[in-house]
């Protein structure tokens, strides 16, 4: 019980870091009202929209105005929509939400059995070049991985279309596009990208694991039981090798939604990391904030469920954590 | 017996099949997001287009930019200080209730009670100085000073019932509770960041539009937006890509609408500095003098730019070259002036009779996510300049923190585009005297001054006389390009592509009325 | 049509960078094949011994030999304005300069050598990549030493720090830098340099535990010597090699991380692209078939990381052959 009270007070004091760090660093820029303003307005006008949106407050003031509306969900209304910012980043999160399982579900679709396949026949041609594709896969620029499944799916083959969310449902009170063809259609090349990288990983992890795994004693007795070669693999080599696995990808899900901003800007993919773009270029401060507290909280909370998870699959990480 | 049941399944399905039975959807491709569906909330364009399918103004803006008669059947100046509008008969909002002057003057109210908007419509109101209601569909406002152009400021301002909108927030009309208008569409669903869905408003008082259903599609980036009008997913879309222009005009399958818009683009200059930040010798020093202020110098820029070549290949044919702030048909513009033609070695004597035979360096500022291709024309024109001898750099930031160090004249030659139905409010605003206290010359950052301009441009602006506006405008617009305070580059080319059997009257103010969208 | 034009393109001085980095190049090599324990022809010859070394050395002298003897080579300037031609905008992969020439991988929207601009874009990847990594690399092993050998509460504060920047993504913490700082490539320098630190204090501070027990440390300090000579002098050079082994990963991280940030419109400006840079610009002509743009650029990174990830591999392979070969 200390363990989790523990875990849970890092992750408030990661949270207040983050969020006065943001803040701090934050009045760097320029100011935004003038984009928005007419430009007919005149100064009368500039100076009450500024009062009205609280920039001309001092510094400190508008930090603890900030910390007590986050306290209570509100991070701030943004400048253009005029909606509150999170209820912007709720409303795109489940498109970013589906992209990042999608990616996840695909990187392990394609990263396990290339991995173990790696590992049981490490010398063949096959193994071989699974394992130069892993390598590649972490020197390939996700960006422009992107960009070239553009050409060759949608351009030139125009088997896909090439940016863009497909036709959605509502599901348990969410906008979901997995559920239709057309969602698929759209789904299938920004998953394939963002999911390179993590089935890079996952190659690279399941194929040390399984020869790992495939010089163990237990192995060699199981083979010399009698076991068939798949059931030895199956029910004795794959085990082993997932609990790294799950433990690198429970982390690596945060990375998956902050790498989705890439990807969301590439097949302009209408999720957080497009928001986040678009509200960065038009100095959209509220959300920009919004967003990193947003993500600062996510992953805070995916490592607790991870070191939670790892603590449970591995009593010794509890004990010594006590 | 099994001819019969055949007949009996193919019939409804032909039925089915034939247009006239089937619901007609048209689907639309917008190039920017819509943030709010209140239509007071922000002056931004994508608002104004999306809010004018369910909204409508007294007065009312043609395809040319010409005023017509909207939710205001006729309108006189009966005094210098007093027009009097005369409301359309009949005309009732999306709830049933009638279209009365009281619901005219609450909208002349709200803009300036939307405190926290960022960019307000409150421009456009404050030349009213009383507003009287003489009867339910008569209205009369005055104003302190003669103005010409109120009913031009009047096209800005939707009219929304009072009845519905009376205690709203933006939320109330982008949910659809306060969104009660008199325009031709109803809302259906706002799915923000995604699209808008619409219904034909089977009570509207004007020309039934051809479409039972609107979906308005939000999709900003280029090439979703036209790979979705490739693939059929949209019937047509706005700002089509210069690159894929050519290449939809060989494709059968659609259709291109084009015409040379309001936009115009030029470069604004630094004309009051001696010593002009971005602006300095070949080895990076300061100058004696500011070159800018020398017209021999200003001229020999702009005859440097080879403007044909910047609309042909920066532009891909998006842009005509342009001499004045206004677009051709825009009062103001007047008769078909020619733009500097290009003439490098014109322009190197040029620098040298002005004192600068090595030529000099300079910096040019300007947006990159704004305009046409911006970041590219500022690019071109540093090749331009860059042969005749100006050594120059380019800088380019995003809008927003770009418009506000160009007026605090944090620049030497900054990049600026700008779209005016009448050529008098453009120059006021760009080239009139700056004045804190009256508005005047509140872009014209570097200062420009001319006590004749200033006079022609008041004339105008006093005028009630269209034709006489005009002439006034005219002479100003003349009077001060002589002086070359700015350097015209082109004007934008709007494009929208639409599937072969539509049409749509292009604009000259880019806006993307889908009501408007026709089959052919 | 062709109109007049001043004379000829400036050519490319010769930088000198190019100078010093065959000069860096050596003392590189002599630094590693110390820390090895052995001579520099036998450190490179250990290095090459299997195919992957033999790869990875290939690679690397190429992607060095683009980055800095390619101004010396490429037949244009693409950073000088008045060297291009607008006219020239958009050709396909060997089409003919109106000035003469040819154009071997097309040319951009601005009318740039791709080539050229590639080659150029690459050395300023590098660059870039380089300065953030190396400032990381420094501060991160400043205070990671420091930690180690302290203790404390000093070192309570670096861990918790370098915990901090450990749980976020590198991504996000360059764009929540970038985004409030604004763009430009000595930001993206100083963003790389935030979002790695902490692997370089990590490994600096486990390094100086383990030195910091060992007895010539306890007799350095029964000696007298200070602080400062005790760190600078004797620990940093042993707590060496696993900050070098880190280092070239780091790097090809960095220039990952620089590309995408260009990418994205963070990094470097349209008018000195640096390879995510000149990606980006040609995204708006995919669609309508002019690929070269995108394509050529993107392979040469693929080169560059690649060619500094495959040669870290072999790095820690030979400096601690304990490791098994990835």
């Amino acid at each position: 019980m200390t363990f989790i009270l523990r875990r849970l007070l890092h992750g408030a004091w990661v949270l207040l870091a983050v969020s006065a760090l943001v803040f701090a660093a934050l009045y760097v820029v320029g100011n935004p009202v003038e984009l928005l303003v007419d430009p007919q307005a005149d100064p009368a006008d500039t100076a009450r929209t500024i009062a009205a949106l609280g920039l001309d407050q001092p510094l400190w003031r508008q930090y603890l105005t900030f910390l007590g509306n986050a306290a209570r969900g509100d991070l701030g209304t943004s400048f253009i929509h005029g909606v509150p910012a999170l209820s912007l980043i709720l409303e795109r999160l489940p498109a970013t939400l589906e992209l990042a399982a999608s990616a996840l579900f695909l990187a392990l679709l394609l990263g396990i059995p290339l991995g173990l396949w790696a590992g049981l026949r490490p010398t063949s041609l096959a193994g071989r070049l699974i394992g130069a594709a892993s390598t590649l896969g972490f020197a390939l620029p996700a960006f422009w991985v992107g960009l070239m499944l553009i050409l060759v799916f949608a351009v030139q083959l125009q088997w896909l279309p090439p940016g863009g969310r497909g036709e959605t449902r509502e599901v348990l009170g969410l906008s979901l596009s997995v559920f239709t063809l057309d969602g698929w259609r759209h789904l299938l090349l920004p998953a394939l990208n963002l999911a390179l990288y993590k089935a890079a990983l996952v190659v690279r992890l399941v194929r040390a694991g399984s020869r790992e795994a495939l010089a163990q004693d237990y192995v060699r007795f199981a083979r010399a039981k009698g076991l068939t070669e798949s059931r030895v693999v199956t029910g004795h080599v794959l085990p082993n090798t997932l609990i790294p696995v799950v433990t690198v990808l429970g982390m690596e899900l945060g990375a998956l939604i902050a790498f989705a901003v890439v990807t969301e800007t590439v097949f302009g993919w209408p999720g957080m990391g497009k928001l986040l773009m678009d509200a960065i270029n038009a100095l959209d401060r509220p959300v920009v904030v919004a967003y990193l507290l947003f993500a600062a909280a996510l992953f805070v909370v995916l490592n607790l469920l991870v070191e939670l998870l790892y603590g449970w699959l591995d009593p010794r990480v509890r004990e010594g954590r006590q | 017996m099994a001819r019969r049941l055949l007949l009996s399944f193919l019939l409804p399905l032909l039925l089915l099949a034939s247009p006239a039975l089937r619901a007609a959807g048209l689907s639309v491709g917008l190039a920017a997001d819509v943030s709010s569906l209140d239509p007071h909330y922000l002056n931004a364009a994508p608002n104004i287009a999306v809010a004018s399918h369910f909204f409508e103004t007294l007065v009312a803006v043609d395809k040319d930019g010409q005023l017509v008669p909207g939710l205001a059947q006729s309108w006189q100046a009966i005094n210098p200080t007093t027009w009097e509008f005369k409301l359309r008969p009949g005309v009732k909002f999306h709830d049933g209730s009638p279209l009365t002057a009281e619901d005219v003057v609450f909208s002349l109210d709200r803009p300036a009670s939307l405190t926290q908007s960022p960019g307000p419509f409150t421009g456009f109101t404050r030349a009213i100085s009383g507003k009287k209601v003489v009867d339910a569909h008569t209205l009369r406002l005055t104003t302190a000073q003669p103005y010409g152009p109120l009913p031009l400021d009047l096209a800005s301002i939707f009219i929304v019932s009072k009845k519905a909108a009376a205690k709203a927030t933006t939320e109330d009309f982008n949910s659809g509770k306060a969104l009660v208008g008199t325009g031709p569409f109803r809302l259906v669903k706002f799915r923000r960041g995604e699209a808008v869905e619409l219904a034909r408003f089977d009570g509207y008082w004007g020309e039934k539009p051809a479409w039972d259903t609107l979906t308005l599609r939000i999709l900003p980036a280029d090439a979703a937006r036209l790979a979705a009008l490739l693939a059929g997913q949209v019937d047509m879309i706005e700002g089509v890509p210069g690159a894929d222009v050519a290449r939809l005009k060989k494709d059968a399958r659609f259709r291109l609408e084009q015409r040379v818009s309001w936009r115009t683009l030029f470069l604004q200059l630094d004309l009051f500095r001696d010593a002009s930040p971005f602006v300095t010798d070949l080895a990076g020093k300061p100058l004696a003098k500011n070159p800018l202020k020398d017209l021999k110098v200003r001229q020999a820029l702009s005859r440097s730019i080879n403007r044909e070549a910047l609309a042909a290949r920066t532009l891909d044919g998006l842009g005509v070259p342009a001499s004045r702030l206004v677009a051709p048909g825009i009062p103001g513009h007047g008769q078909q002036p020619a733009a500097e033609p290009y003439d490098p070695e014109g322009a190197k004597r040029l620098l040298a009779e002005a004192g600068y035979p090595q030529g000099f360096a300079l910096t040019l500022h300007g947006p990159n996510n704004r305009y046409l291709n911006d970041e590219q024309i500022l690019q071109t024109l540093a090749q331009f300049f860059g042969r005749i001898g100006v050594k120059t750099k380019v800088e380019t930031l995003p809008l927003a923190a770009y418009f506000g160090r160009l007026r605090h004249a944090d620049f030497s030659a900054a990049l600026l585009g700008w779209g005016s139905l009448s050529g008098d409010f453009a120059l006021r605003t760009l080239l009139g005297t700056p004045d804190e206290k009256s508005g005047w010359g509140a872009w014209n950052w570097g200062r420009f001054s001319d006590t004749r301009v200033d006079a022609d441009i008041r004339s105008a602006l006093a005028s009630t006389d269209p034709a006489r506006r005009s002439r006034a405008a005219e002479a100003a617009m003349d009077q001060a390009m002589q002086q070359l305070p700015v350097i015209p580059l082109h004007h934008q080319v709007a494009t929208w592509a639409l599937r072969a059997g539509l049409t749509y009257p292009a604009r000259i103010d880019e806006f993307t009325f889908a009501a408007q969208v026709r089959p052919r | 049509m062709s109109e007049s034009r001043p004379d000829s393109t400036p050519t490319p001085t010769p930088t000198p960078t190019s100078v010093s980095t065959s000069a860096g190049g050596g003392i590189a090599v002599r630094t590693l094949a110390r820390l090895a324990g052995c001579r520099s022809s036998t450190f490179l010859a250990r290095f090459a011994a299997n195919p992957a070394g033999k790869l990875a050395l290939l690679l690397l002298a190429l992607t060095l030999l683009t980055a800095f003897a390619g101004p010396f080579l490429a037949p244009q300037n693409p950073y000088d304005p008045a060297a291009l031609d607008i006219l020239d905008a958009r050709l396909p992969p060997g089409s003919a300069a109106a000035a003469g020439g040819t154009y071997l991988l097309g040319s951009d929207e601005q009318g740039r050598d791709l080539l050229s601009a590639m080659v150029y874009g690459l050395r300023l990847s590098l660059l870039v990549a380089g300065a953030g990594t190396g400032l990381a690399c420094l501060l991160g092993a400043a205070l990671g030493l420091t930690a180690g050998y302290f203790g404390g509460r000093w070192e309570r504060l670096v861990l918790a720090l370098a915990d901090l920047q450990l749980s976020f993504p590198a991504l996000l913490i360059a764009l929540a830098l970038l985004a409030l700082s604004g763009p430009g490539l000595p930001k993206v320098a100083l963003a790389l340099a935030a979002s790695q630190w902490a692997y370089f204090a990590r490994s600096a501070r486990v390094a100086a535990l383990v030195e910091s027990g060992k007895d010539y440390i306890a007799a350095a300090r029964l000696q007298g010597l200070s602080h400062a000579r005790l760190l600078w002098r004797h620990l940093l050079p042993n707590c060496l090699p696993p900050l070098l082994v880190i280092l070239p990963l780091q790097l090809a991280a960095a220039i990952s991380l620089e590309a995408t940030l260009s990418f994205l419109g963070l990094g470097a400006p349209a008018t000195e692209p640096s390879l995510g840079r000149l990606i980006a610009n040609g995204f708006a002509y995919l669609l309508s078939g002019q690929y070269w743009i995108s394509l050529y650029p993107g392979l040469l990174l693929t080169l560059a990381v690649t060619a500094i990830t495959l040669a870290a591999d072999r790095l820690a392979a030979v400096l601690d052959p304990r490791r098994q070969e990835g």
